[in-house]
């Protein structure tokens, strides 16, 4: 008998079934002792299974927007004055090797929009006017959310497109005959309304006119003073109709995938070569993907409150396995009975406190990738749960249940079996 | 193991084949004062024998019986089962020991509420290393000899009291062990119930079983073949009576 090594074991089958023994007797006690498990599970896996779709979702607007945009505005001069880009910055720029498109604004200053001449003047609503290449949404990646663009018709004509922000600011939701903005001293008509311009936010903000209109409606001409180009202000000699439009404050560059680098490096001195450091070049791209950086700033406030709830729903399980280990002393003595070894008894509470944590942690996985679905789903976000946030949350749990389930595992294999029985 | 061709009335002509054997068996609890349970109790059980401890409350009975179940290990004397002496065995071997050689049945029958009633007698070969379904084939034949194969799939909750320890009976049964200790099997019953449990101790033993009964119960005890009384922790009596 004693001899004999047959195995003593139990076999894994038998082993999970007298594991969850407890949570079958007693499944609401079960169920909210593994509660505060599952509800630190879920915050975790939901902090970072939203941070991850939100960063997922920016990656996807930077990429359906593109990072080989680069922007060359015109800075200041060394004396600290604004300068100017000159008036062929644009065209120079179009001719660069690796240069797929080109567009430019000029923002028109001295002149706002109001919804109508009432509006006093000081309530600019802190709207700006640019004048813009008819190649401008195209460039930027903009939508046209209503209505329809400028062409070289329209950019002739007293004819704005409004920005999103704009648009709302204004009140103006629609297009069509009669919808008009007051800009500078006349009315303007409302030709179309854009989408947002997430690489260029300045454009949101703006009623955009043609170049042409911009010279001959609002003042914006070409004025050579001493060999620099400047633009008049309105009300001023703009009765020549045949002056140039002024110089462009932003040139938007597209480039080839690839060549980013080698434009950016050459844009400057391409687009004012007499003072390259006027002009400022910069990828507005690099600003959507500092804000995707950025996007799991907060996750370690939030997975310390989760952790915490886990070492709360940890003390739970460790107290219910405690107070289960007392109540079921005859249970323990009849098992020693039939021969169940100390290492039986303690291995049985040992896994069915594993076996509470890991369906806690279960739960609170299923939760918080359910939470991370519906927000990223409503937020048209891609749907990202990052293998750590669920592997973590359970593996988390799994290590939670061994700790928790220590103690009693230790109380229940070493009760006397006589003790146990005699406790009825 | 369970010796079911030989039972104890032929075992006279035979050579003793003692199941169980006690030899100056001491039992102290606590150290300040020493409360002694047991004062050098000897005796031997053959195969196939059915008897009863019989004494007193706190004559020291339980403790006999939790030391002859090698739940407790004596504080000197010696105890042998099927001629192994316990006390060089470690809990490893002392648990394999119980699940293939002792069966247990106590007072409170000590059923699992949530599984049948034949789960339940399975269970008593669950630690004896057996597969499952070696385990429900004999919790059949157990529950066969204890008369409730019709209450197989029942849960213990349904099932009356009697009922109940006959369950529990069959649990201590299925592993066919050397030797079954009872431990007031009838205390929890009424007295017709507790009549019906007598006879069926009454019917395994002459099918070979070996039963040791313990009770409070003198009139019960003179039911059996033999009756070993104690009092103040040691034997006073070792009685026969004549074979029937």
């Amino acid at each position: 008998m004693s001899g004999a090594d047959e195995r003593q074991r139990l076999r894994p089958a038998d082993a999970l079934r007298v594991a969850s023994i407890g949570l079958r007797a007693r499944p609401l006690r079960a169920a909210l002792s593994a509660l505060g498990i599952a509800i630190g599970t879920a915050s975790i896996v939901a902090v970072l299974g939203l941070s991850a779709s939100s960063q997922a979702g920016l990656l996807a607007e930077i990429d359906r927007l593109g990072t080989n945009l680069l922007t060359v505005e015109s800075g200041k001069s060394i004396s600290g004055a604004p300068a100017q880009l000159p008036h062929e910055a644009a065209a120079r720029v179009g001719h660069l090797g690796a240069v797929q498109a080109v567009a430019d604004a000029a923002k028109v200053d001295g002149v706002h929009v109001y919804r109508s001449p009432l509006v006093p003047a000081g309530n600019t609503g802190g709207l700006q006017v640019r004048a813009a290449s008819l190649g401008l949404p195209r460039v930027l990646g903009i939508g046209v959310a209503q209505g329809a663009w400028l062409n070289a018709g329209t950019a002739q004509a007293p004819v704005t497109v409004l920005g999103a922000d704009a648009a709302a600011q204004l009140g103006i939701d629609r297009v069509g005959p009669g919808v008009r903005a007051w800009l500078g001293d006349r009315w303007f008509a409302v030709a179309g309304i854009l989408g947002r311009s997430p690489l260029e936010p300045a454009i949101d903000a703006s009623a955009l006119v043609g170049y042409p209109a911009a010279a001959r409606e609002l003042g914006y001409v070409d004025v050579d003073v001493d060999g620099v180009s400047a633009r008049q202000s309105p009300g001023g000699m703009a009765d020549d109709a045949a002056a140039a439009p002024g110089p462009a404050s932003a040139i938007y560059v597209r480039t080839a995938r690839g060549h980013e680098a080698e434009v950016q490096a050459r844009l400057a001195q391409t687009a004012n070569p007499a003072a390259p450091a006027e002009a400022d070049v910069s990828q507005p791209s690099d600003v959507l993907t500092a804000r995707a950086a950025a996007a799991g700033a907060f996750d370690s406030l939030f997975l310390g409150l989760g952790a915490v709830a886990l070492l709360v729903g940890a003390v739970g399980v460790a107290n219910i396995m405690l107070i289960s280990v007392l109540e079921r002393r005859s249970e323990i003595g009849l098992r020693r009975a039939l021969g169940a070894t100390r290492a039986q008894i303690r291995s049985q509470f040992l896994a069915e406190s594993v076996l509470l944590a890991l369906v806690g942690g279960g739960a609170g996985v299923l939760a918080g990738a359910a939470a991370t679905a519906i927000y990223a789903s409503g937020k048209g976000w891609a749907i990202v749960i990052p293998p750590q946030a669920w592997a973590g949350g359970l593996g988390s749990a799994l290590l939670i249940g061994a700790l928790a389930g220590l103690l009693p595992a230790i109380r229940a294999s070493r009760l006397a079996p006589t003790v146990a029985l005699r406790s009825v | 193991m369970s010796g079911s061709a030989q039972t104890g009335r032929d075992a006279e002509d035979a050579p003793r084949d003692l199941v169980l054997e006690l030899d100056g068996v001491t039992k102290t609890y606590g150290h300040q004062p020493p409360v002694p349970a047991l004062r050098g109790v000897s005796f031997a059980v053959e195969r196939g024998e059915l008897a009863a401890i019989v004494g007193p409350s706190g004559s020291g009975k339980s403790t006999l019986l939790h030391v002859v179940g090698t739940l407790e290990r004596p504080s000197a004397g010696r105890v042998r089962i099927g001629g192994v002496d316990v006390a060089a065995l470690d809990d490893r071997a002392l648990s394999r020991l119980r699940a293939r050689e002792i069966g247990f049945v106590f007072q409170q029958f000590f059923l699992a509420e949530h599984a049948t009633v034949r789960e339940n007698v399975a269970d008593g070969l669950l630690y004896a290393g057996a597969p499952v379904a070696e385990r429900f084939a004999s919790a059949d034949v157990a529950l066969e000899q204890v008369g409730l194969s019709h209450r197989a799939g029942f849960r213990p909750g349904k099932l009356s009291g009697g009922e109940r320890q006959r369950v529990a009976i069959a649990r201590a049964l299925v592993g066919r062990p050397a030797i079954v200790l009872a431990d007031e099997p009838t205390g929890n019953l009424d007295s017709a119930t507790g009549a019906a449990i007598m006879e069926l101790l009454h019917e395994l033993h002459a099918g070979g079983a070996t039963i040791l009964m313990i009770t409070h119960d003198a009139a019960l005890a003179e039911q059996l073949p033999r009756q070993l009384r104690v009092l103040d922790g040691r034997i006073v009596a070792d009685t026969r009576r004549a074979a029937a």
